[in-house]
């Protein structure tokens, strides 16, 4: 065996050779001093800078949120056979799959059209046209799911007539889908692009397949998982479904497509919903959303132009899920089995193991608006204090929400909710109001670099801890997966905060 | 519900015939919508009695997005009940006003503007078709009719002929079809003639020839369309009879633009332009 001899960064940046680098560079730049780097820092610290933080108006620091193609691209490829394709510049469709193989260690197909400068001033209409061909001849997809980046709307590239265009002139079959969706990356955020391009996509490929009442699909639910990138979460429902008897349709089914089995061979189109099932959906009883708002525009079109009952359950944290099984229950008419009440009470029994060390804790959250909502009622029925509620992507109709939901709780009434703020702010507010618990995405690791507040990773993206999507975070199981990530960062902080004391004990 | 685009040259008095012809609808007991799509924001004056309206751009340069916007702060309600939008846009020289009309007639459908007891919503539209956001009004299916406001002048024509091609690129995958020309008279020679003739070659027709009166001008000078500031007068009846050929028109095609040269050859046969031989 040859060893080979690794200098990682750790290693390499600490060198001499680097070490004096970087003080070359510092003389060059003719920097501030070390005192006064050391100085404005602590600055940031006081409330005098946070109220200035607060006025900050033209700014947005390290904000928990990414543009609307992302939430497209990632919907789209929860369809069998399906290509992502974003009509726009290449750097964008870059970023949306660095992002999400980032995030899920799984490579990523997504096609963009390489709008240039030409295309800025003449209309995207040849590079849609030799993109489809192309996409179309390459990759031979049974679906082509059209979105747009910023290049592409302001310039008022007409998707409709332009995919009418390509099917005229025999580019594409005329029988092939090609739903597509205005997504302006300046509009709303990847949870909008999500909702955009589900009802493109939905409404699309139903057209024309509204069957008789009472046919095949009688009794049958589609549920759509909205934005949710815990691949665990969508076999959690499809177990649960199963173990009810629920017959169902998993609408945008990413769990195949972003953990997918490794054979030792490469699929470009690894899972998905099953086209027939999705082109059939709009034949189900009744739709439940397990988001609510990445999928507003999807259940109002399905609400109306389906006529399908509609109901929208998150089911994070016990109290969510009794409601959603109780709903489920109600709406098809099936009991709940005993073995999903013995999981229940597992759930409950593992919350009460742990309850001593999470109780009267407070915590500060950053995050999408659906996972903050569950997370929120989670923490309450832990005897958990959520103090810091920061969501950049929520707007006036999640601040009424969430104050609604904490005020259901004595455990609600500290918390304050900060919509459209960004990491930046929150950083601000552990400093001036400290918590004892932090829940973010990767990103929040700056935070607790600088303020020490221990860190939960709980949301999008996971970049630098391995494997966290693969444990669903909905249904009783996810009770237990929470309960696990909160407690043990509560338990770790704690032998970090006793060592060498007394009090550095082997039982917790 | 029948949506209707009003595009044409600069200046050649769309936003004064688009009011005075929706008056003319509404007096008829229609029930009418404008959207202006005019960074100038003039398209509602006449209607509202007001200098300017609040547009959906302006509350959403203000708010700093337009998801925070009510529909009613930016839809008002002027004379015989005309509902009236404006898009607004950026100042002269900077940003994109093409975007700012997608935005704002998202805005309005995403927000219900749009209900369904009203008969006719009327796009007023800057200029010539210039950029895609301009051409907003004809996509997916939105307007499916679209007339063109000209007069006997040369880039008048010569606007028509643009605005044409622009409608011809819409027309065979969103269905928009040009329901004819209406001639806003500038007593220029021949004129009536001219644009029937232009009318013809463009596949559509004249669909109303509108004489040069300085009513109209009294009646903007009060911020009213002739309809309501002098309801007797001929020119109040042309605008009637307008409103009602709109109505009843059925006679909607595509568009068959013709070239800059074929252009030129009909003003030479009218006699208004020499050929090259006879001014040499």
């Amino acid at each position: 065996m040859i060893r080979l001899k690794i200098r990682d960064h750790n290693d390499l940046f600490q060198g001499q050779e680097y070490v004096e680098q970087f003080e070359r560079k510092k003389e060059f730049e003719k920097g501030p001093s070390d005192d006064e780097i050391r100085r404005v820092a602590e600055w940031t610290k006081s409330e005098e800078y946070k109220e200035l933080n607060f006025k900050r108006q033209n700014i947005k620091i390290n904000p928990a949120k990414a543009c609307q193609p992302l939430g497209a691209v990632f919907c789209a490829s929860g369809f069998e056979g399906t290509m992502p394709f974003v009509q726009g510049a290449q750097g964008c469709v870059a970023y949306f799959r660095s992002h999400l193989n980032r995030h899920f260690k799984e490579p990523f197909a997504a096609i963009s059209t390489s709008m240039t400068e030409d295309a800025a001033v003449f209309g995207g209409l040849n590079n849609m046209l030799e993109g489809l061909e192309n996409a179309y001849t390459l990759y031979k997809p049974k679906m082509i799911a059209v979105s747009t980046t910023c290049m592409a709307e302001v310039i008022g590239d007409d998707l409709n007539a332009y995919i009418k265009q390509a099917r005229d002139k025999g580019i594409i079959p005329k029988d092939l889908p090609v739903p597509f969706a205005h997504t302006p990356s300046f509009v709303g955020s990847y949870i909008t692009g999500y909702d955009n391009m589900l009802k493109g996509i939905l409404s699309s490929i139903t057209a024309g397949k509204k069957g008789e009442p009472n046919g095949p699909n009688k009794n049958k639910l589609n549920f759509i998982p909205g934005f949710d990138t815990y691949t665990g979460d969508y076999f959690e429902l499809k177990r649960l479904m199963n173990m009810m008897g629920v017959k169902h349709t998993v609408l945008a089914d990413v769990s195949n497509v972003f953990d997918s089995p490794n054979t030792g061979e490469y699929k470009l189109y690894p899972g998905g919903t099953p086209l027939s099932d999705a082109m059939d959906s709009i034949n189900a009883d009744a739709v439940v959303a397990l988001q609510k708002y990445s999928t507003l525009k999807t259940m109002e079109y399905i609400g109306k132009e389906w006529n399908q009952k509609t109901a929208v359950l998150t089911p994070i944290g016990i109290k969510n899920t009794d409601r959603f099984f109780e709903e489920i229950s109600k709406i098809t008419g099936k009991p709940v089995p005993q073995e999903i009440e013995d999981e229940r009470g597992r759930a409950v029994d593992a919350m009460i193991d742990s309850h001593p060390y999470v109780h009267g804790k407070r915590f500060a959250l950053v995050g999408d608006p659906d996972m903050l909502m569950g997370l929120v009622s989670f923490l309450m029925e832990m005897g958990g204090i959520p103090v810091h509620i920061v969501c950049t992507m929520g707007d006036k109709k999640f601040e009424e929400d969430m104050n609604a939901l904490l005020s259901e709780s004595p455990f609600g009434v500290e918390a304050k909710v900060y919509v459209g703020k960004d990491m930046w702010h929150l950083r601000s507010l552990l400093f001036t109001e400290p918590v004892d618990l932090l829940i973010g995405n990767s990103y929040a690791k700056f935070l607790w670099r600088d303020t020490e507040t221990p860190l939960v990773r709980i949301g999008f993206p996971l970049f630098d801890r391995h494997h966290l999507h693969r444990y669903p975070v909905i249904g009783y199981q996810g009770v237990i997966n929470l309960v696990s990530s909160v407690v043990n960062t509560v338990l770790d902080e704690m032998d970090r905060k006793t060592i060498n004391t007394t009090s550095f004990d082997v039982i917790r | 519900m029948r949506q209707i685009a009003v595009y044409g040259k600069g200046g050649i008095g769309k936003s004064t015939t688009t009011q005075n012809t929706v008056a003319g609808l509404s007096e008829a007991g229609y029930k009418c919508m404008i959207v202006g799509c005019d960074p100038k924001a003039d398209a509602t004056r006449l209607i509202l009695h007001a200098k300017a309206q609040t547009t959906v751009m302006d509350l959403a340069r203000e708010r700093g997005t337009v998801e925070d916007l009510e529909v009613s702060e930016v839809l008002l309600t002027g004379f015989s009940g005309i509902r009236c939008a404006e898009s607004g846009g950026p100042e002269p020289g900077v940003g994109c006003a093409g975007r700012g009309v997608i935005t704002a007639i998202n805005f309005l459908e995403e927000n219900g503007a749009y209900d369904a007891d009203t008969d006719f919503v009327f796009y007023d539209v800057l200029g010539d078709v210039v950029c895609g956001g301009f051409a907003m009004p004809m996509r997916e299916g939105k307007a499916k009719e679209i007339y063109i406001v000209t007069s006997g002048e040369m880039m008048a024509m010569y606007a028509a002929n643009n605005i044409s091609r622009g409608i011809l690129k819409y027309a065979h995958s969103g269905g928009v079809r040009l329901g004819g020309l209406i001639c806003n008279s500038r007593k220029t020679d021949k004129e009536y003639e001219l644009i029937s003739e232009l009318a013809k070659k463009l596949g559509t027709q004249l669909i109303h020839f509108v004489p040069r009166d300085n009513q109209v001008q009294r009646a903007e000078l009060r911020r009213m369309t002739v309809i309501e500031y002098s309801p007797e007068h001929a020119q109040a009846e042309e605008y009637r009879v307008l409103a009602k050929k709109i109505a009843d028109n059925r006679d909607l095609v595509i568009p068959t633009p013709i070239t800059m040269d074929e252009l030129e050859e009909l003003l030479m046969d009218f006699g208004i332009m020499e050929s090259e031989e006879a001014a040499a």
